[in-house]
């Protein structure tokens, strides 16, 4: 069985974030990127399908070039093969273009089955894999928290519903599963594993390869636009309390009795 | 006359959900906005109550699609449906709630008619050409605004809260049953659902609670929030990637894949304040987050808040509480 799984680099969680001048993005630079937290636990999941099956694990990813650090990492946690949609063209689009992109170069390497994150920390569609479940013709769920694949071409599926209920359901092979965090506990790239990963196979597609024109990908070929982002208006927003932390905390204690009423 | 606006409500078991009316209200604002009119559609089996319910909306025309394979929900027969809809009513904007079935749907959807997708709404506002689409980014740290290029139609889902149920119109919906051209076909069998957690604990009805989050850096340095849910008593939960990683039991996750929590004491040490995580605390009565990014949007649903290293903080906020109780 040869899996797909699609990786996303993202800003930490924990960066702080200043405004890009053109104020329609933040401003990158100086920007610690990771993989997005759901894709690293997609990646977990086909390693284990993988092992199970003896399959092989490929990893793609669209982004500049910084994001072929992403796929290092899975490569040295122990992805068998990278693929890098490498392009300025496929850049800056949406989740219907960049689903498309990722869509046509799994087609090119003939999964049997593609595993996403349920959604990105950055721009959260929640999208994408449907977009790619969509071009390749294939069944699709969002939200999985358990995959097992069945000996009869199909899988057993555990999605995850609001307020803490499971859903089990079965799917045809192949299929697009979007995988939740927390299905499984991610693995460390080990030192050999980190070796290891530099003699593995790490190729560069662009959108020619994909046989999409330039202006139908990316931002050129997307239907939406972002046209700025700002920090939101906090409302009332918290009273702050000043000081050092002694000061803080008693003062905290003091309004939590006298002002709120709760103690 | 600008093409209609088309709303798709979501019900289960013939119920309707909750936020249909949300998208109702939406639609009804968004049709004022550009002109024209408003449809809505409800996919299932068995929906004489719902239908009795969305009759009584102001809708140029109610679309009732029923048929045995959409008696449960699964994203190939729902957008096998929905096609048919949108192809026949060709409207301009289709508006949905944005729960977990939408979402499920919404990228295959997008991609079946051809049309921008905008998932995420929590609001708009006209421009020159046509809308901007309010959405979150980076966990609600930003909101970004989008507009749809070259008047494509789009798919709009919009976030729970973000419009009122109360200000959906009422007026009288022609019933029209929509007869589809092909049998909608399921992509999923569904086996069953399990609940999440064996013996859960129920936070609903704890009075204080103290919630730690991904900020608390590791698992073994838990002892400073245990220590402060001693001092006042309080229960102790966590936003989701805590439990992912483990550090706490699944059943004391707070949020939208948790459990919805209405303490008069909220303490947030280390949470950002994703929607996912608000929409669990935000009936709180009074709610205090430390946290050292001041940007965080957890201090826009906060009563007070101290920006800084929460592991300095709490021990401070514990001994606080310990001498106070003292005197
Ligand atoms: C379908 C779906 C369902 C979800 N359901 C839930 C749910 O039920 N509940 C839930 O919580 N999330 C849920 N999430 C995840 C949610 O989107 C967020 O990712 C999550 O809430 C973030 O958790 P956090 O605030 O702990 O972590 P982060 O967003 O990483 O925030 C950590 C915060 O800690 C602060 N911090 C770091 N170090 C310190 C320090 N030393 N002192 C003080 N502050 C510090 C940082 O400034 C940051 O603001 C769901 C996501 C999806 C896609
Ligand atoms: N640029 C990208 N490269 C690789 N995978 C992506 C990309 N964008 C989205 N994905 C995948 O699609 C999932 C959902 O992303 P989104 O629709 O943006 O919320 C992510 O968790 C990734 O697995």
């Amino acid at each position: 069985m040869r899996i797909a799984v699609c990786i996303k680099q993202v800003p930490d969680t924990e960066a702080r974030l200043r405004l890009r001048r053109d104020e329609r993005w933040i401003d990158e630079e100086d920007v610690p990127f990771v993989i997005n937290e759901s894709d690293e636990y997609a990646l977990e999941e086909a390693l284990q399908l993988a092992e199970a099956s003896e399959g092989e694990v490929v990893v793609f990813t669209l982004g500049p070039e910084r994001a072929k650090e992403a796929l290092r990492k899975a490569l040295a946690v122990g992805a068998d093969r990278a693929v890098h949609l490498r392009d300025d063209a496929l850049e800056g689009g949406d989740a219907s273009t960049t689903g498309a992109a990722l869509a046509r170069a799994i087609e090119r390497e003939e999964c049997d089955l593609v595993l996403t994150g349920s959604q990105s920390d950055d721009v959260g569609f929640g999208a994408t894999g449907g977009v790619i479940a969509g071009h390749l013709g294939w069944p699709h769920a969002w939200l999985v928290m358990g995959v097992e694949v069945e000996e009869e071409g199909t899988a057993r599926v555990v999605r995850e519903m609001e307020s803490g209920v499971n859903e089990i359901v079965r799917l045809r092979l192949p299929a697009v599963l979007e995988i939740q965090a927390g299905l499984n506990h991610p693995r460390y790239a080990s030192l050999r594993g980190i070796m290891q990963a530099k003699k593995k196979e790490l190729s560069e597609v662009g959108a020619s390869d994909l046989d999409l024109a330039p202006e139908a990908t990316g931002a050129a070929g997307a239907l939406t636009e972002v046209v700025s982002v700002g920090f939101p208006e906090s409302g009332e927003g918290a009273e702050i309390l000043e000081g050092d932390a002694e000061v803080a905390a008693r003062q905290l204690v003091e309004r939590l009795r006298r002002e709120a009423k709760v103690l | 006359m600008a093409n209609p606006v088309l709303v798709v409500l979501q019900q289960r078991e013939g119920g309707l959900h909750r936020m249909s009316r949300e998208a109702i209200a939406a639609g009804q604002s968004v049709a004022e906005t550009l002109g024209g009119s408003v449809e809505a559609v409800l996919l299932g089996e068995g929906l004489d109550a719902a239908v009795e319910e969305v009759s009584a909306f102001a809708l140029a025309k109610f679309h009732v699609v029923e048929h045995e394979a959409l008696a449960s929900y699964t994203p190939g027969a729902y957008v096998g449906a929905l096609v048919e809809v949108v192809d026949a009513v060709q409207p301009s904007v289709v508006v949905l709630p944005h729960t977990y079935q939408t979402v499920d749907f919404l990228g295959l959807l997008a991609q079946r008619v051809d049309a921008a997708l905008v998932p995420e709404v929590t609001g708009f506002e006209s421009a020159d050409d046509g809308l901007l689409w309010e959405r979150p980014v980076l966990g609600g740290k930003l909101t970004s605004k989008v507009a749809v290029r070259g008047g494509a139609s789009v798919l709009v889902s919009v976030q729970s809260g973000s419009f009122s149920a109360d200000g959906a119109r009422s007026g009288e919906a022609p019933v029209e049953r929509f007869a589809l051209s092909a049998d909608p076909e399921p992509d999923r069998e569904l086996l069953g659902t399990e609940e999440v957690g064996g013996d859960q604990v129920d936070l609903s009805q704890a009075g204080m609670i103290v919630a730690v989050g991904r900020g608390i850096g590791d698992g073994e340095k838990m002892s400073v929030a245990e220590d402060l849910a001693e001092a006042l008593g309080a229960e102790l939960a966590a936003s989701r990637p805590v439990i992912d990683n483990g550090w706490l039991p699944r059943d004391r996750q707070i949020g939208s894949s948790g459990q919805t929590v209405s303490p008069k004491l909220y303490v947030a040490l280390g949470i950002s304040g994703a929607i996912q995580h608000l929409v669990g605390m935000k009936g709180s009565k009074t709610v205090v987050a430390i946290n050292r990014d001041p940007n965080a949007p957890i201090f826009s649903v906060a009563d007070y808040g101290y920006v800084g290293d929460l592991h300095e903080f709490t021990p401070a906020f514990t001994t606080a509480l310990r001498e106070a109780a003292d005197s």
